[in-house]
C-alpha cells in the first residue's frame, strides 16, 4: 500500500534531484572547437554527391583538392593544394597537374595521381547532382578514361572539350566535388559497383586537416585532427558541431561559455549578445542573393520601362534596416561581392516619383494588377509584403501567392508566374556559376526546357548577352575576364527583368579567444585548421 | 452419457493471444496505410529533397525511378509493406542511414525523457490530486487547480526557454541543451541508448551526474504537463468514489479518515489511474517536438517532424510504426495491470 508519507518522500526526492547543480564551465577546452549550428541539411558526406552548405563545411576540412583557397587570403583566389603546380597546353584544352609529394591519406596510403584520376572520374561517372560542375567541360562517363588520365604516378592530365578560361576550370576544381578520395580505401568498400558511394555517405577517405570522428545525423558531427596534415597539425584537435535549431538556445550556450561559436543567431539574439563581455559578433558576406524576376511572357512586364519603374519601387534601405537588419546587405548585381568580376554599383533606390513617371511613359499611369509567387519562408514573406506596399504607392496592385517550395518551383520552371520572389546561391566559386543562369538563354522556346537557367525561366530572350557571357568563359586573362563580367552586369542591371536586391551576411557569435575562424566568405566553406584559441 | 472431450486449459489463452496479435496487426496495417497515403499527397517532393532544386531533369528522373515513384501507389505500398515485414524500413532520404538505425538512436532519447517526465508527473500529480479531493473547496484545492491550469495553458516553448534562461543561464543549476555537455559526448559506450543507464553501467558517475543535470529540466517540464493532467483526473476519480455508499459505510464503521481514503477510495481508483498514466506516458513517448527542439534533444518527435517536412516518408513511416507499437504495447500492459489490481477483470 502506498501511503501519503511515502508519496511525500518520493516527491521530495524528485525536487532534490532537480536541485543538483552543475557548476558552469566558463570555457571550452583549449584544444577543442565547439560550434552550435544547423546541420540538418547534411544528407551525405560523399564529396561526389554532397551539395549542401553543412556538407561542404565538413568536406572542406576532410578532403584535399588539386587546387584550393587559402583561408587566410581568400581574395588571392585558388592556389596549389594536392597539386603543387600545373601547366596548360597550347590549345588551352589540356591541363597537366604535378601532384605534391609526401602527402598521405588518413589511412596512411600515399596521395597519388591515380587517386586524383579515380576521384574526378568517379564524380563524373556517379552523375550525382553536383556532377554538372565537371560535365560542363565535356567530361562524361563515356570519355573519362581518355579525358582524365594519370600519365605518371604524380602527374594528372585533364582535357576539356574546348578551350576554357583556366580560372574557370580551376575554380570548379575547388568545389566540394573536387575532393580527392583514397581510391584503395573507397574501392575496398564498393558495393554492387557503386564506387563506394554508399560507404562514403557516412565514412570518409580524405587527406585533409581533419578526419571524421562521428556523424550523428541531425545531432552532431565530430572531426578529429590529422596530425600528419601536410600543412601542419591543426591547433584544434577536436571540432564538434552540434545541431541546435533554436537561435535563442545557441545564444544561451554561447553566453554560458559552453560553445565557442554560434552560427545561426537571429537579429534579436545578435543584438542581445553584442557588447557582452567575452563575446563578439563577426559578419561575413555569403553568396546567397535575394531577387525578384519579371516574367517576360507577361505583356506588361515585358515593357522595359515597367521593369525599370518597379526596380525604383523597392524599399532596399527600409528592408535592410528593419527585418533584414544584419542578415542581408543591399546588392544589385548577379555576382556576389568577393567573386571575380563582382561590382558594387547600386543604381536603384526607392523613388516613387520616378517610378510613376516611368509607368506613365510606359502607358500605365494608374498602375496595373500583378501577382508575385513566394515560398513560405519568413524573410521572403516579409519582403513580399514590403513590395506589395511600395508597388501600391505607384498604383500597382500586387497579389501574393504563398506556397511550398515544390509548388512555387513548379510554377517558376513552367514559366507561369508574373513575378517570382526568390533566392539564388552560387554552385561553385567561379563567376560563370551565376552568369550562366542570370545572363544566358540560348533558346527561349518553351520546348527547350532550360529550367536550370533563370533567364529562360523568365522568358528573357537574349542572344547577344548570352554570347557575351559565354565569351567570358573562354577568356584566359583573369583581369580581362573580370572586366567582361563587370560590363555584363552593368548592362544586366539596366535591361534585365531581374531586380537583384540583397546579398546574405552571416553573423556569428564567437568567444573572444577564437582566432582565425574563416567561414569561407561567398566562395567557399569554413576552415577549422587555422583556428587557434 | 459419454464423457465430453476435455478442453485444454491453454486454448482460451491461445485464443486470446491470437486475437490480440490479430488486433495489433490490423491496427498497424491501418496506421501504415493511412500514413503512407497521406504522405504521398503532401505537397512536398521527395525527389527534390534528395537531388536539390538545381538538379538536371536527367538526375531528377533517375532518382524518381530509384525511389519507385513511377509505380502505382498501391504497388508502392505493397513493396513497402513487404520490406517492413522483413524488418527493413528502408533508408532515410534525409540522413542517408537505415531508418531502423536512426530509430534505435532517437527512440531511447525520447524514452529516457518521457519515463522521467512521467515519473515526476505521477509522484507529484497523484498526491496532489488526492489532496485536492480530500480538501475539496479549501485553499489547497484552489492551489492545485491553479497549478494544473498553468500546466495546461502555458506554452511549453515559453516555459522551456524561461526555464533554460533562469535555471541554466542565470543560476547555473542545471545543464544546458543537449543530453550531455559536448565534451562528454562519445565517451560512454552505447548499450541501451539511454545515457543515464549507459553511464551507470559504465560506472562513469561524472557523466551520469552531467546527464542528470541536462535531463532534469526538460523532464520536469514534461512532468509538469503530466502532473496537470494526472492531478485533475485523480481528483475527479477520488470525488466520484468519495460520494459512494461504501465510503459512508466505512466511516460509520469507525474507520479512520486515512484508512477510508487510502484503503478504500484510492484502491478503487487505481484501475482508472492506470489508464490515465498510460495515456500520458504514451503521449510523451510520441516525443514532444517543441521540448525536443528547445532542448536540442535528439528524440523521435523532432525526428518524425523534420522528416515529414522533408518528405522523408521512409523515416516518417518507421517513426509512425514505433509510435503505434508504443500505444499498442502500453494498452496491453494496462490491461495486464487491470487484472493485477482488479480481480474482477480476470
Amino acid at each position: 500500500m502506498i501511503s501519503m508519507r511515502s508519496m511525500t518522500i518520493g516527491a521530495a526526492a524528485v525536487l532534490a534531484v532537480g536541485a543538483i547543480g552543475v557548476p558552469a564551465i566558463a570555457q571550452t577546452p583549449s584544444n577543442m572547437l565547439i560550434i552550435a549550428g544547423q546541420i540538418d541539411d547534411i544528407t551525405t558526406l560523399d564529396p561526389a554527391q554532397s551539395f549542401e552548405f553543412s556538407g561542404s563545411d565538413v568536406s572542406r576540412n576532410i578532403y584535399g583538392k588539386l587546387v584550393n583557397f587559402d583561408p587566410s587570403n581568400l581574395d588571392a583566389g585558388y592556389g596549389p593544394d594536392l597539386a603543387e603546380s600545373w601547366t596548360v597546353s597550347d590549345d588551352g584544352k589540356t591541363i597537366t597537374f604535378k601532384m605534391r609529394e609526401g602527402v598521405k591519406f588518413h589511412s596512411g596510403n600515399p596521395v597519388t595521381a591515380k587517386d586524383a584520376e579515380f576521384s574526378l572520374r568517379r564524380a563524373v561517372t556517379l552523375n550525382k547532382t553536383p556532377s554538372f560542375i565537371f560535365t560542363q567541360f565535356g567530361f562524361s562517363a563515356d570519355n573519362v578514361e581518355q579525358t582524365i588520365v594519370a600519365t605518371g604516378p604524380m602527374t594528372l592530365q585533364i582535357t576539356t572539350d574546348r578551350r576554357y578560361a583556366l580560372s574557370f576550370v580551376l575554380n570548379c576544381l575547388t568545389s566540394t566535388i573536387g575532393g580527392i578520395v583514397d581510391s584503395k580505401l573507397v574501392m575496398a568498400n564498393e558495393v554492387d559497383g557503386d564506387l563506394g558511394n554508399t560507404w562514403l555517405r557516412n565514412n570518409t577517405a580524405g587527406s585533409g586537416a581533419y578526419k571524421l570522428g562521428s556523424w550523428k545525423a541531425n545531432e552532431s558531427i565530430t572531426l578529429i585532427s590529422n596530425p600528419d596534415f601536410y600543412l601542419g597539425a591543426p591547433a584544434m584537435e577536436r571540432v564538434v558541431v552540434r545541431h541546435i535549431g533554436e537561435s535563442a538556445t545557441q545564444r544561451l550556450l554561447l553566453e554560458k561559455g559552453d560553445i565557442d561559436v554560434a552560427r545561426n543567431l537571429n537579429p534579436e539574439d545578435v543584438a542581445g549578445v553584442s557588447g557582452k563581455a567575452g563575446i563578439r559578433v563577426d559578419s561575413e558576406l555569403r553568396g546567397r542573393l535575394m531577387y525578384i524576376a519579371f516574367n517576360q511572357k507577361n505583356e506588361i512586364l515585358a515593357n522595359p520601362k515597367v521593369v525599370e519603374a518597379m526596380k525604383y519601387l523597392i524599399d532596399y534601405e527600409g528592408m535592410k534596416n528593419s527585418f533584414l537588419k544584419g542578415q542581408y546587405t543591399i546588392h544589385q548585381a548577379f555576382l556576389p561581392r568577393t567573386y571575380l568580376g563582382a561590382i558594387s554599383d547600386t543604381p536603384y533606390s526607392l523613388n516613387v516619383q520616378k517610378a510613376k513617371t516611368l509607368l506613365a511613359e510606359a502607358g500605365y499611369p494608374d498602375g496595373f494588377e500583378v501577382g508575385i509567387i513566394v515560398r513560405e519562408a519568413q524573410e521572403r514573406l516579409e519582403i513580399g509584403q514590403s513590395l506589395q506596399n511600395t508597388f501600391g504607392k505607384a498604383g500597382i496592385k500586387v497579389n501574393i501567392t504563398v506556397g511550398t517550395a515544390k509548388q512555387m518551383l513548379a510554377v517558376y520552371r513552367a514559366r507561369q508566374h508574373d513575378i517570382y520572389l526568390g533566392a539564388w546561391g552560387p554552385d561553385y566559386p567561379d563567376p560563370n556559376t551565376n552568369a550562366a543562369t542570370f545572363a544566358v538563354n540560348q533558346d527561349n522556346r518553351d520546348e527547350a526546357g532550360l529550367t536550370g537557367q533563370l533567364a529562360w525561366r523568365n522568358s528573357w530572350d537574349i542572344p547577344k548577352i548570352s554570347e557575351d557571357t559565354l565569351a567570358a568563359v573562354v577568356e584566359n586573362d583573369r583581369d580581362v575576364r573580370a572586366k567582361m563580367y563587370e560590363s555584363i552586369q552593368r548592362e544586366h542591371q539596366k535591361v534585365s527583368p531581374f531586380a537583384i536586391m540583397f546579398q546574405k551576411i552571416e553573423q556569428t557569435g564567437r568567444q573572444n579567444n577564437i582566432k582565425n575562424l574563416n567561414l569561407g566568405g561567398a566562395i567557399t566553406a569554413v576552415s577549422y585548421w587555422v583556428v587557434t584559441k | 452419457m459419454g464423457k465430453g472431450r476435455r478442453q485444454s486449459p491453454f486454448l482460451p489463452a491461445l485464443y486470446k493471444g491470437g486475437k490480440t496479435l490479430a488486433t495489433i496487426a490490423v491496427t498497424m496495417l491501418g496506421l501504415l496505410f493511412v500514413t503512407f497515403f497521406i504522405g504521398r499527397v503532401m505537397p512536398v517532393d521527395p525527389v527534390l529533397s534528395i537531388v536539390g532544386e538545381r538538379a538536371t531533369k536527367e538526375i531528377y528522373d533517375a532518382a524518381f525511378l530509384e525511389l519507385g515513384l513511377d509505380k502505382p501507389l498501391i504497388v508502392q505500398f505493397y513493396y513497402y509493406l513487404r520490406d517492413v515485414v522483413q524488418g527493413d524500413f528502408g533508408t532515410s532520404l534525409r540522413t542517408g542511414f537505415p531508418v531502423s538505425g536512426d530509430l534505435i538512436r532517437v527512440f531511447p532519447a525520447t524514452m529516457e525523457l518521457a519515463t522521467l517526465g512521467t515519473l515526476i508527473g505521477v509522484i507529484l500529480g497523484v498526491p496532489l490530486g488526492v489532496l485536492a479531493a480530500v480538501k475539496r473547496g479549501t485553499w489547497i484545492d484552489q492551489l492545485a487547480r491553479v497549478i494544473a491550469l498553468i500546466g495546461y495553458s502555458m506554452p511549453i516553448f515559453w516555459l522551456g526557454l524561461i526555464g533554460l534562461l533562469v535555471l541554466y543561464g542565470i543560476l547555473g543549476w542545471v545543464g544546458g541543451p543537449g543530453r550531455l555537455d559536448i565534451y562528454y559526448e562519445d565517451i560512454v559506450p552505447t548499450v541501451t541508448g539511454m545515457i543515464l543507464i549507459d553511464s551507470a553501467l559504465d560506472g562513469n558517475w561524472d557523466i551520469f551526474q552531467n546527464a542528470i543535470s541536462h535531463i532534469i529540466l526538460p523532464a520536469s517540464l514534461l512532468g509538469y504537463y503530466s502532473l496537470a493532467y494526472i492531478s485533475r483526473m485523480t481528483r475527479s476519480f477520488m470525488l466520484e468514489q468519495m460520494s459512494a455508499e461504501y465510503v459512508i459505510t466505512a466511516r460509520v464503521k469507525g474507520l479512520s479518515e486515512r484508512e477510508v481514503i487510502w484503503n478504500h477510495v484510492f484502491s478503487n481508483i487505481k484501475v482508472q489511474l492506470i489508464t490515465v498514466i498510460a495515456l500520458s506516458y504514451a503521449g510523451l513517448l510520441e516525443g514532444s517536438v517543441l521540448t525536443e527542439i528547445i532542448f536540442a534533444w535528439p528524440g523521435i518527435g523532432s525526428y518524425i517532424t523534420t522528416s515529414l517536412l522533408s518528405a522523408d516518408m521512409n523515416a516518417v513511416m518507421g517513426g509512425t510504426v514505433v509510435v503505434g507499437l508504443v500505444f499498442v504495447c502500453l494498452n496491453i500492459f494496462s490491461d495486464l495491470l487491470y487484472k493485477f489490481f482488479d480481480p474482477r477483470a480476470q
